[in-house]
Order: C-alpha cells, then structure tokens, then sequence
C-alpha cells in the first residue's frame, strides 16, 4: 500500500516537473505558431532558429556572459573563501553576513540598485555592466560553495607539507587547491546556471548590444514568442541532459573501479 | 578528480568556442564594395523593386559607425532561411552602418530604460502615447527631413496628432483595435460592430479583454460614447463601473495569450488588434474581424531619435532606408499590421489592401489616437483599475481560509512529527 502511494506520488512529482518541458518541445514541431492547435509535423523552426539573427545574437550574449561572469567570480570567489576561512571568529561573521545579503536579497533590488550605480559611474550599459553584474551575483555562489570543503579539510596537512619543505605557494597550489577542487567546481557550474538563468538583474543592466537570451525572449511576448524559442529550449535540455548522463555514467565506472581496487 | 576537472575544462572549450562562433557570425565582415544588385530573387513582385538612387547611402562606408536600434520584439522583417528580407542585414550591406538591433516588449519598458541613463540608442520606436509623453519630457531630437526624403510616402490621412508638427517621428506600422470573434461559437445574427457585445450576458466566460488598463478603459469610454484621452474623473468613474459591471462575464484578461485561447477556440470573442487578428486567422479559419462603429483606437508605432544618439545621421539614413518602398514593403508583409507607407501599400495584394488592416475612411475618421495622460490622469486610471482589478469574484475571504488552511496543516504536521518523537523516546527509555 505504502510503496503505491509513494509511487503514484513520485508519478505526479514528476509529471509536474516534465510536463511542461514534454509540451514544449512537442510545439516546437508543430508547423504552425499556435501553441494549442496542433497543426502538422515539421522540423522548420529548427532550420529557422538557426538564421534568426536575433535570437542567435543574444544566445552568443548569454554564453560569452556566463563564461566570463563564472570564470572571473570562481576566482575571486575562492580568493575571497580562503581569505575569510583564516579570519578572526568575529570578523569572520561580519563577512559571511556580508555574503549572504546578495542571495537573500530580492534579485529587483539587486538589479536596479546595480543599474543606478553604473548610471552613478557614468558606464554606458552594455557588456561591462551586464558582465559585472553577474560576477556579482555569482560570487557569493562560489565562496558559499568553497567554505565547507575548507571546513572539512584537515589543516595538519599544510603543516606536514610544510615539514616536508613545501613552501607556502607549494602548500597553496600542492595541497589546498586540489582539497577544495570538488567545491570550487560546483561553484563554478552553479555560477554558469544562475548566469544563464538571470533575467531580472540582466533586464536592468542590458545594453544594446547586450540582449542575452532571456530578456530577448521576454520581448517577443507583445506580438507572440516564436515557435524557434521552444526549438532552442529543446536543444539546451537536451545538451544538459547529455551532459548530466555523461557526468553520471563516468561517476558510476569511477566507484565500480573503487570497489573493485577496494575488494 | 582529474577526470571531472578535464571534463569540465572540455566543456569550458567548447562553450567559449561555441560563443565565439556564434559572436563573429554576429558580426560578419563587412562588405567594402558596394553592393550593385539589388532585389535579387526577393520573390516575385520585389524583383522590380530597388533602393533609391537620388541618395547617397555611401556617405558614412568605412567610418566604423554602428548604431542601436531599439525596436518591440518580433517587429521587423528577418530572413529565416526561406530568402525572406533581411531588414538590418540589407541596411549593413546597403550603407556599411552596422546595426546593433535590440527589443523590448512595453512602451513603460523602452520609456524605464531610456529615463534611467546609461543608454545610448539612435533610434527608437514608441508608440502614439509614448511618443507625445516624451516629446513633452525633452527626451527626443527633432528630425532633420532633409535627410529622409522618403517622409514624402507617408500616408497623411493617419492620424499624427501625438507629434502635433511632425517634428519627432515618422510612422513605422499603424492599426486599429477591434472585436475578433470565432463564428462558430457565437450567433452570427448579432451585431458585432458595437462595442456592447463585449457586455453581452449570452457570452459570458468566454469574452477576452486587454490586460492592459489603457486599453481596456478605452474600450469601456468609447461604449459609454467618450473620448480615449479624457481626464474627466466622473466619465473615469463610469468607464470603471462599466468595467466592473463586464467582470463576471470575462474570461481572461489578456495579451499576447489571446492568440492561443482565441486560436485554439478556448473563447468566443476577444477585443484586439487588426494585425494579430490576421495572424491568428491564418491558424484558425473561423475567426472573424469587427470594428465597432462606435468609433475604435488607431494607434501609430513610429520611428524617433532619443535626446544624446550619438550617430544622429546615421540614424536619420536608417529611418529614410526604413521608408524605402522596398523594405516598408517587406517589414509590412513579416509583421501583418498596417503600413502608412502609399507606394508599398500599391504593391499588397488585393486581398490585403481590402483586408481588415487597412478600414474604410470612415474608421479613420471615428477612430481616435491615443495621447499622453497628465499624472493625474492616468493615476485615476490606474486607481480604478486596481479597484476593478481586485473587486468581485476573486473574493478576499477565499485567500483568509487558503492561508488559515495552510496553518493548520503545518500545526497538524508538526504536532504529529512531536508525539511521534515523543513515542520514540519513551520507547527508548523503556528499552534501558
């Protein structure tokens, strides 16, 4: 009894959660621009997407933001995580507070508050505004990211790393570095994530030769958002789709070869 | 650990490749040489069709310049692969001007960005309202027609009254507001050219209005017999009662939903635009297209240059290239709206020239533009849209019982997760 009604639970979980991607992609060989009638099947939208110009652009946008944005703040992200991990108890705590306002902070104040701020600096929007924009954002992703592994790494290591004639770079590069690897990638992956997810804060610091992705689409909705959007939706599901199974699938033969060398 | 790392570096490479591409086929190189040939294989009754010559599109080739264009989303002619005009990519070939084209989606949205600073667009394009309100704030510059001597095809019957000398802006796109019903869900003999069948009982649950206060005011004023643009708080207050007294009969109040709940035949009669009411007439056969007699909106979409662009010229050349009969031509075909532009209009079709986009001159001449609103105004408007908004069937003591649910359901967890605690620790105790 128990198993079924979890079951059925687990069905509606993710009938909510895949519905409305299945609808998507379905519409998106639909050959007319309905999103209700369906009118015939053609990969049309596909081959369209692809000389929309606009659409392209502000794709190109969103993926050169988000590679800089995530690169520039895993760095200044794991800088700024080591350097609070060896603060002071107290003023430990200011910082990480400091931290955490960002992520607490509704993402319209963020945006607008950034946008009066470079109006204040006189920077004319565009991709410097739009790029620090995400940096600033992403960074606090990262140092939460990088302070647990830190936490959990044992410090006798550094000193035994000394002991054995490391120097301090050596024990930063040799030993710290590849301890905190695991948290630095996720918080590099998340960075990339909330980058190319962020519409609120983009659409207030966008500039004209700056349209990413989500503020483009949102444009559309006064005539109609074109079927070439659920086209490129399917596309990105489905490369992150591919690229979570062949993370797993490489995960899954690392353990078994564990096991194996364990046994 | 090395694995991941290299696959994440792998997948960093192909993603600033993939970017890269993607940013130089942005930006193609441009052409040195002037393009000779024009209107090659645009399709048949374009083939005729060339760029003036009386004007010097060569004047800024190689000087570097780009300018931005902020125009609504999904608004102008692009190629998609089918050969179809290719607006901004012509005008790069054409002038060797780079256009950075960007969109936004509500005339409040363009007037935010422009109003915030930190901008710097050549060429923008409101609409009536948008563009009056901003002429009254100092926030555009005046054209100089010398350089776009194509001003000469703009229809003069449209209505302009929102840039009163026809200083700030020349006519993009134009249209008028009216009924769109779905013949086989209503009794054809009723008489559809009134703005009342929107109030008519017979239809409730299936009626669609503006989701847009402005727009849905408008209607109920003109119904009432008043004019779009009064201030006048007591017609204000009767408009808003007409409005409240239409709520139990509406559906939905909508945008761009309508073309899914009017195309999949959810509802039977929506008030909206001529040129979306022929987009969605392509989707479903049954639709059909009335303008009230009470008079309607016409409203005008035109193209102005912000206070501060800095390639004034070049932008003024963009708007003279975007009345070439060619490209207006083009631009009208893509978007389904109507174009002020004469010459391009000789070249439609006759179906489209007798179609719904282009009323009769009476329409014309019962319609009204729509013109800024003092603050006064239209934060009495905005009042009683929210009253409207948040009156009737959307009952505030159905969210007092949703929220009061929602805490006994967490009071109910929580005391059952308790006792069973409560259970486990005595049964613990009772193990010792």
């Amino acid at each position: 009894m128990r198993r079924h009604v979890s079951r059925i639970y687990m069905a509606i979980i993710f009938f909510f959660l895949y519905s409305p991607i299945a609808v998507m992609a379905v519409y998106s060989f639909n050959s007319s621009k309905s999103r209700t009638v369906w009118t015939g099947f053609t990969l049309d939208w596909y081959g369209k997407l692809f000389h929309n110009e606009t659409i392209i652009n502000s794709l190109g946008v969103t993926m050169i933001v988000a590679l800089i944005a995530s690169v520039v703040s895993t760095v200044l992200g794991t800088l700024a995580a080591i350097g609070i991990f060896n603060m002071k108890k107290k003023s430990r705590g200011l910082v990480m507070y400091f931290t955490y306002l960002p992520i607490l902070n509704p993402e319209i104040v963020t945006g607008v508050s950034l946008m009066l701020l470079f109006v204040f600096a006189g920077l004319d929007m565009g991709f410097v505004t739009l790029i620090l924009a995400h940096i600033s954002f992403c960074v606090p992703y990262v140092i939460l990211n990088v302070l647990p592994k830190l936490r959990q790494m044992d410090m006798s290591l550094c000193e035994a790393a000394q002991d054995l004639g490391c120097n301090q770079r050596g024990v930063f590069g040799k030993v710290i570095i590849p301890e905190i690897m695991p948290g630095v990638l996720t918080g590099f992956l998340m960075s990339i994530t909330y980058s190319i997810d962020d519409f609120v804060i983009s659409y207030f610091t966008h500039g004209a030769e700056s349209q990413n992705l989500s503020v483009t689409i949102y444009s559309m909705t006064r005539r109609k958002v074109s079927p070439e959007i659920n086209a490129l939706s399917t596309i990105i599901f489905l490369i992150v789709l591919a690229i979570l199974l062949i993370m797993n699938i490489t995960d899954a033969k690392r353990q078994k070869k564990l096991q194996r060398r364990a046994a | 650990m090395k694995k991941s790392l290299a696959l994440v570096l792998v997948f960093m490479i192909v993603l600033a490749a993939l970017s890269i591409f993607l940013y130089t086929w942005k930006n193609p190189q441009q052409p040195d040489e002037p393009d000779i040939e024009d209107g090659e294989g645009d399709g048949e009754d374009e083939e005729e069709l060339s760029f003036s010559d009386s004007v010097d599109w060569d004047r800024f080739r190689g000087q570097g310049i780009t300018i931005n264009v902020y125009n609504w989303g999904e608004y102008i002619s692009v190629d998609e692969g089918d050969g179809e005009f290719d607006t901004n990519a012509e005008f790069e070939k054409l002038t060797g001007i780079n256009v950075n084209y960007s969109t936004f989606a509500t005339n409040e949205e363009l007037y935010a960005k422009l109003k915030g600073g930190g901008t710097k667009y050549d060429i923008i394009i409101p609409s009536d309202y948008m563009i009056s309100r901003m002429i009254n704030e100092g926030m555009l510059e005046k054209l100089d027609f010398d350089n776009i001597p194509n001003v000469e095809y703009m229809d003069d019957t449209i209505d302009t009254s929102y840039d009163q000398n026809g200083e700030y802006s020349v006519p993009y796109m134009w249209g008028v507001c009216g009924i769109i019903y779905n013949t086989t869900l209503v009794d054809e003999n009723d008489d559809f050219e009134t703005w009342n069948i929107l109030w008519d009982p017979k239809y409730m649950g299936s009626i669609l209005m503006f989701s847009s206060p402005r727009d849905a005011f408008g209607i109920a004023e003109k119904k009432l017999g008043f004019s779009f643009n009064t201030e006048d708080p007591e017609e204000l207050a009767a408009a808003a009662e007409a409005l409240k007294e239409q709520k139990p009969l509406v559906q939905a109040y909508v945008a761009d939903e309508v073309f899914d709940k009017m195309g999949g035949g959810e509802a039977a009669l929506a008030a909206y635009y001529a040129g979306d009411a022929i987009t969605m007439m392509e989707d479903n056969p049954d639709l059909a297209f009335a303008i009230p007699r009470e008079g309607t909106n016409i409203y005008t979409d035109a193209m102005c240059i912000p206070k501060g662009a800095p390639n004034k010229e070049a932008a003024e050349m963009y708007i003279n290239f975007m009345c070439e009969t060619k490209v207006a031509l083009a631009n009208v075909e893509y978007t389904c709206y109507s174009t002020p532009h004469t010459e391009a209009f000789e070249y439609l079709d006759e179906e489209t020239q007798n179609s719904v986009s282009y009323p009769s001159e009476e329409v014309k001449l019962t319609g009204e533009v729509y013109r800024a609103l003092s603050d006064q105004g239209s934060r009495l408007l905005d009042e009683h849209w929210t009253d409207i908004m948040s009156s009737g069937n959307s009952n505030p003591a159905t969210v007092i019982i949703f929220i009061l649910a929602c805490v006994a359901a967490i009071i109910v967890v929580n005391v059952w997760k308790h006792n069973k605690k409560k259970k486990i620790e005595l049964e613990e105790v009772e193990l010792r």
